[in-house]
């Protein structure tokens, strides 16, 4: 009997999977199509919508303030940096700027919140290699001080609702900076836990070292962005390359990574962390004097005419492209969520892996749906 | 005619006393993983059914047995409804031969095989038909990949296993397990350097045999939801459950009982020492358990077949060398 007449009477079926929108995880109602032959991913189809909300229709009806608690819900684990991003749309629209206070305090703000969401996403990708719960414990031990100083600043602890066109809701409250101050000093050690946690497992580094391999050129076409884009070797950061608020004038490395497989996209969320602290320290040190709240009324006018600001999120550049006809709503909305492209590159990368890697990229890739769907 | 019955008694007595210690200590050691589990992650874990949370479990079960015995469409009725219990029975038939020390001189064990090991071993491979069963007959994707999964995975880790056992057994020269712990009256197995090995060895072949983390890739949460019992409710999901905790029993009490001495101690009663040395165990991969993420399926097969095999068979060469000497 040769080679093929064997295989013909043995001959193995490949088979489709579906992944989600249920799935432990898909991290929220993401659904993904895997067509299987054993326990090899041959091709996967991503599904996405299942939390769709209109959110830029919404926006056509509320005016300018109003759509702010609406960005706290895209990227439900950055909701500082979605009002930052969203508001800066607004005042390069209406030509506004901000006192030096009210751009400080968004740094810090954006800067914590970048950390709190670099926490959620490491420790939910450990979590998916199978560590069950115990680093994303950990995780929200840390993020947990950070929140409660959001708490403290906007009385929120998900959907803070905190900046405002032309400056933030309300002033630090009384004491904010010591907290501030406490909160670099008591994460710092804590970074180094959780790195000595995860570097020095041989299976953790057996599971994520040249898994996924995204290269540079395939990045930059997908239009992926923030930490996965860094992680592939481009030096592409909006905080260095197109400076908004002061960041122009903080010192601080871009993280970038060699290889571009799940090693490198975890190392670099754990040193962006690190970083994220130094301009958070450098910032609450030098915390200017003055009012970072907002006088002016509620509705405004801007303009007619059109405008699109990006900013970096935790994952990537969020960028708000808004149309104005000269009334107190947008005459249109344009929202470009980074997961939303971050996402489409994870059938390319998952092509010819095991199940268990597919879901180690897809966490290590740390998409938020609410985002993706909008 | 009265003796045949009076053993009929007995064995009868026996039997309801073991199956309730299995009960039990099932009930116990899901409660202690909770517990472990929380205050590895900085939780309280249960503390509102009894004293910190005691008679959680037993509230547990209540609700189980009351749940509804789903049966999905679809599925291979003979292997579906028989895969709980090929994952629990050979479990509970492995107490036959577990030596748990004595009381006033009444040897606690159900019956001292001459060939315990070899019985012990072929008990615990029945498992794996179990949840190969249990993958197949669910009509689920999911399951039948874990099922599969953990049909290579068991068959691979059991040769490290077995080589394991064999290498106490050489030491000891015999397969009753009584024997085993009078041979290491004078000194634990496990202080002599290939001992160590091999207790090494057993200690992680029984973690993948028993399908937990790092190695349980037929579970998977994260990838295949549930794996083999993702389609199981109820009773029969809890005794997949009973199975687990059982089978993760056996492997520290053959682990205590083959390199650490079985019920042999100072000061304690057997008993005691037995229960403390196993629980340990037990202790020590709850702790494994809630530390490592999980390999994956070729690393797991890779480890097996290229470390573990290679491993265990040249301890096994230099065991039997020391004892030609």
């Amino acid at each position: 009997m040769d080679d093929t007449s064997l295989k013909e009477d043995i001959g193995t079926e490949e088979f489709w999977v579906n992944m989600g929108p249920q799935h432990p995880s898909t991290h929220g109602v993401l659904r993904l199509e895997l067509k299987l032959s054993g326990e090899t991913v041959v091709d996967g189809i991503v599904h996405i919508g299942y939390l769709h909300r209109s959110m830029e229709k919404i926006a056509e009806n509320r005016t300018y303030t109003q759509f702010i608690p609406f960005t706290d819900r895209l990227d439900y684990l950055a909701s500082m940096n979605n009002n930052l991003a969203y508001v800066l749309a607004v005042e390069k629209l209406m030509g506004i700027e901000v006192s030096d206070r009210a751009k400080y305090i968004r740094v810090i703000m954006a800067e914590l919140g970048r950390i709190a969401s670099h926490l959620f996403g490491i420790t939910t990708f450990v979590q998916d290699l199978g560590a069950f719960a115990t680093p994303l414990f950990y995780g929200m031990r840390e993020r947990e001080k950070i929140v409660e100083l959001f708490d403290d600043v906007c009385g929120q602890r998900l959907t803070y609702n905190y900046m405002r066109v032309g400056g933030v809701s309300r002033d630090l409250p009384n004491g904010a900076d010591g907290k501030i101050k406490g909160i670099i000093k008591y994460l710092r050690p804590k970074f180094d836990d959780l790195e000595a946690l995860f570097n020095s497992n041989p299976i953790f580094t057996a599971r994520t070292r040249g898994v996924g391999v995204l290269t540079a050129s395939k990045a930059v076409n997908y239009g992926v962005t923030g930490p996965n884009l860094r992680a592939s070797g481009v030096k592409w950061d909006l905080r260095k390359d197109e400076p908004y608020l002061c960041y122009d004038k903080f010192t601080f490395d871009i993280p970038v990574g060699n290889n571009g497989d799940a090693w490198d996209r975890y190392k670099v969320r754990m040193d962006e962390m690190r970083q994220s602290l130094r301009i958070a320290e450098q910032a609450v040190l030098g915390l200017p004097e003055g009012d970072p709240t907002v006088k002016a009324g509620r509705i405004f006018r801007p303009e007619p005419g059109e405008t699109y600001m990006r900013s970096e999120n935790p994952r990537g550049e969020l960028g708000f492209y808004i149309v104005s006809d000269g009334s107190p709503i947008p005459f249109r909305m344009k929202i470009r969520s980074p997961s939303f492209s971050n996402i489409a590159v994870l059938p390319d990368l998952i092509r010819g892996l095991k199940i268990a890697d597919a879901v180690c990229v897809l966490g290590s890739l740390d998409v938020v749906m609410g985002e993706i769907d909008r | 005619m009265i003796i045949p019955v009076l053993t009929l008694i007995i064995m009868l007595i026996v039997g309801a006393v073991v199956l309730g210690f299995i009960a039990v200590s099932a009930m116990f050691l899901i409660w202690w993983e909770r517990k472990v589990s929380a205050h590895i992650q900085t939780r309280y874990g249960p503390m509102r059914v009894g004293w910190h949370g005691a008679l959680q479990s037993v509230a547990d079960v209540i609700k189980l047995l009351l749940k509804e015995n789903i049966t999905p469409s679809g599925v291979d009725r003979l292997s579906w409804w028989l895969a709980p219990f090929f994952a629990v029975v050979p479990v509970v038939m492995v107490f036959v031969c577990i030596p748990f020390g004595n009381i006033f001189g009444i040897e606690l064990i159900a019956r001292d095989l001459n060939i315990g090991i070899l019985y012990i071993m072929a008990l615990t491979s029945i498992c794996v038909l179990g949840i190969f069963m249990a993958g197949w007959g669910s009509n689920n994707k999911y399951s039948l990949l874990g099922g599969m999964r953990s049909a290579a995975q068991i068959v691979s880790y059991e040769i490290p296993l077995v080589l394991a056992m064999v290498t106490a057994v050489m030491f000891a020269g015999s397969l009753s397990m009584q024997k085993i712990v009078e041979a290491q009256k004078g000194l634990w197995f496990v202080f002599q350097p290939n001992m160590a090995i091999a207790f090494a060895i057993f200690i992680i072949a029984g973690t993948a045999e028993v399908n937990r983390t790092p190695f349980d890739i037929p579970e998977a949460e994260s990838e295949l939801v549930a794996g083999f019992h993702t389609e199981y409710s109820g009773m029969k999901f809890a005794m997949f459950f009973l199975g687990e905790y059982t089978n993760m029993f056996v492997i520290s009490a053959l682990a205590a009982t083959l390199f650490l001495g079985g019920w042999s101690g100072p000061f304690l009663p057997p008993v005691i020492w037995f229960l403390i040395k196993t629980y340990g165990l037990v202790t020590f991969m709850m702790w494994i358990r809630w530390t490592l993420p999980r390999v994956r399926v070729d690393q797991l097969m890779g480890f097996a077949w290229k470390v573990l095999t290679p491993v265990s068979f040249a301890n096994l060469i230099v065991a039997g060398w020391i004892l030609m000497k």
